[in-house]
């Protein structure tokens, strides 16, 4: 009996079959997934997971047997060759073909490697995606080895802390002028820029990568924009990921910065939805795509309700978090297109939070060891509200008075 | 291993046996508990996981930690003396018998 097929197995893909079988889908569901591994929780992997607090099993989103018990076939290990979108097929790796009667990618995203001409495909060079390269790369976490991080964005900063953690030699080099320059203001660079500095990690600004050195195949060292040469052990690639929409391009659907989707989480092909960091959709005139868990939760259960039908509008409630050392960042709202911040005071030291505003409308707050501010504002920003920045800065003020 | 008991909103309740050592967000998840939902992975990121623990319990489970204290600020669901975040409270051989009430968010 053909039913409802689901390519690339992550947090949306989860999510999306939990809530086709809540809203009542009877048919067979299959799940084909590269990787050959249920899904799991990526944002450990470069945390709780590498610093070995937290075991695989703890990191799987529902146990193998959830699948069965949910009527699910596992097609893992398995890569999707093709959409055959006139026979509404998926053709997989070994030739198979699986019929489909609604389709949803939730591909999720790849690393953006490093070009082969300047090292990148050297050994002891890691991206930070899979639990593959987190396996791989934790064999490298010994006291005393050298590291370069190459990009001071939040996964290589995270990896920074984790090596820093565990007693290596750290180098963040990051291409702009200050750390965290594309995703945050300069007062939530500077903080971090401080912790990382307190807990010994070099960190170097305006510093890019001429090449990577190897020897008999694998990183010895590094060349820096500044002419100056590294001795390294291993190398972490944190410069941004890319929407995996390889499948969906070949198949001729709309691409736009990720496949493109419309509110109800349908691609321009009517019998295939997209959900989570793949997928690009409408948000307040323009068109985004949200790498986080958050949006590929609720957008795979959205697109889960569009693919039976329901009309559901998806709407983004954007927030993120970070953990490097023992401060805890949370982001609510998305702070594109800010024109002004004000930091708030927290209740004692290394406890802060950056307020964004556009055109005196509150958009985003970052909060360091703040989880009063994120949680307040987190409400505020989702229903629309916003208060002067006057009161945002006055640690003595009641924000729930502005709730 | 304890038995924990999740009261659900509607009246229906979800009783199931925790390993010792598993924080009670994940063994929510594992007996599918509706409404708690952990999408932080239990690292006090979220507040998906707010339960109010039974008044009867709430001696032993403890009150909340400074994070967690800030989560609870705001939450969907009105915060009560008894509201915690499940995934900081870890199964133990002494909770064993715990009854959670779970908020609809």
């Amino acid at each position: 009996m053909t039913g409802n097929v689901i390519i690339g197995g992550g947090q949306a893909a989860q999510a999306l079959i939990g809530r086709l079988r809540k809203l009542g889908y009877p048919d067979p569901i299959t799940l084909i997934a590269d990787e050959p591994v249920v899904p799991y929780q990526r944002p450990p992997l470069s945390k709780a997971y590498l610093t070995g607090e937290l075991s695989v099993d703890r990191l799987l989103l529902r146990p193998q047997s959830w699948y069965g018990e949910q009527n699910v076939t596992l097609r893992l290990g398995t890569r999707a060759e093709a959409i055959d979108r006139a026979a509404k097929q998926v053709r997989l790796s070994n030739g198979e073909s699986i019929p489909y009667s609604k389709l949803a990618l939730t591909t999720g995203s790849l690393p953006r490697l490093l070009p082969e001409a300047i090292g990148g495909r050297l050994g002891g060079v890691y991206a930070m995606r899979t639990l593959d390269d987190a396996d791989r790369m934790a064999r490298e976490l010994m006291p005393g080895k050298r590291v370069l991080v190459i990009g001071g964005g939040y996964i290589g900063l995270e990896g920074a802390a984790v090596c820093a953690k565990k007693g290596l030699t750290v180098t963040v080099i990051e291409l702009a002028d200050r750390i965290l320059q594309r995703v945050a203001a300069p007062e939530t660079s500077d903080f971090f820029r401080a912790v990382h500095r307190a807990h010994g990690v070099d960190i170097h600004e305006s510093t890019g990568l001429t090449r990577l050195i190897g020897e008999n195949g694998r990183v010895v060292g590094a060349e820096l924009s500044d002419g100056s040469r590294l001795d390294i052990d291993f190398a972490i690639i944190g410069i941004g990921i890319v929407p995996d929409d390889r499948l969906a391009r070949a198949a001729g659907l709309t691409i736009d910065n990720g496949i493109a989707v419309d509110a109800f989480c349908q691609s321009s092909d009517p019998d295939i939805f997209a959900a989570g960091d793949c997928a690009s959709f409408p948000y307040e005139g323009e068109r985004i795509r949200l790498e986080s868990v958050g949006n590929a939760i609720d957008q795979g259960e959205t697109a889960a309700a569009n693919m039976l039908g329901q009309v559901t509008e998806y709407r983004a409630k954007p927030w993120f978090w970070s953990d490097q050392y023992d401060v805890k960042l949370q982001i609510a709202g998305l702070n594109r297109g800010y024109d002004a911040t004000v930091v708030r005071p927290g209740k004692r030291e290394g406890c802060q939070s950056v307020w964004y505003f556009r055109a005196e409308r509150l958009i985003a707050v970052d909060a360091m060891n703040d989880a009063g501010s994120f949680a307040l504002s987190r409400r505020m920003i989702e229903a629309g509200k916003t208060l002067p920045k006057a009161i945002a800065a006055d640690p003595a003020a009641n924000l729930k008075e502005w709730m | 291993m304890p038995k924990v008991t999740w009261k659900l909103a509607g009246g229906r309740e979800i009783a199931g046996e925790v390993a010792t050592g598993l924080n009670l967000m994940e063994a929510a998840v594992a007996n599918n508990v509706p409404d708690v939902v952990g999408e932080c992975g239990g690292c006090l990121s979220c507040a998906t996981c707010h339960v109010y623990v039974d008044e009867a319990w709430h001696a032993k489970t403890g009150g909340p930690g400074e994070i967690e204290d800030g989560m609870l600020e705001a939450t969907p669901a009105p915060r009560q003396t008894t509201s915690r975040l499940s995934c900081q409270i870890t199964a133990t051989a002494e909770l064993d018998g715990l009854v959670l009430h779970v908020p609809v968010e």
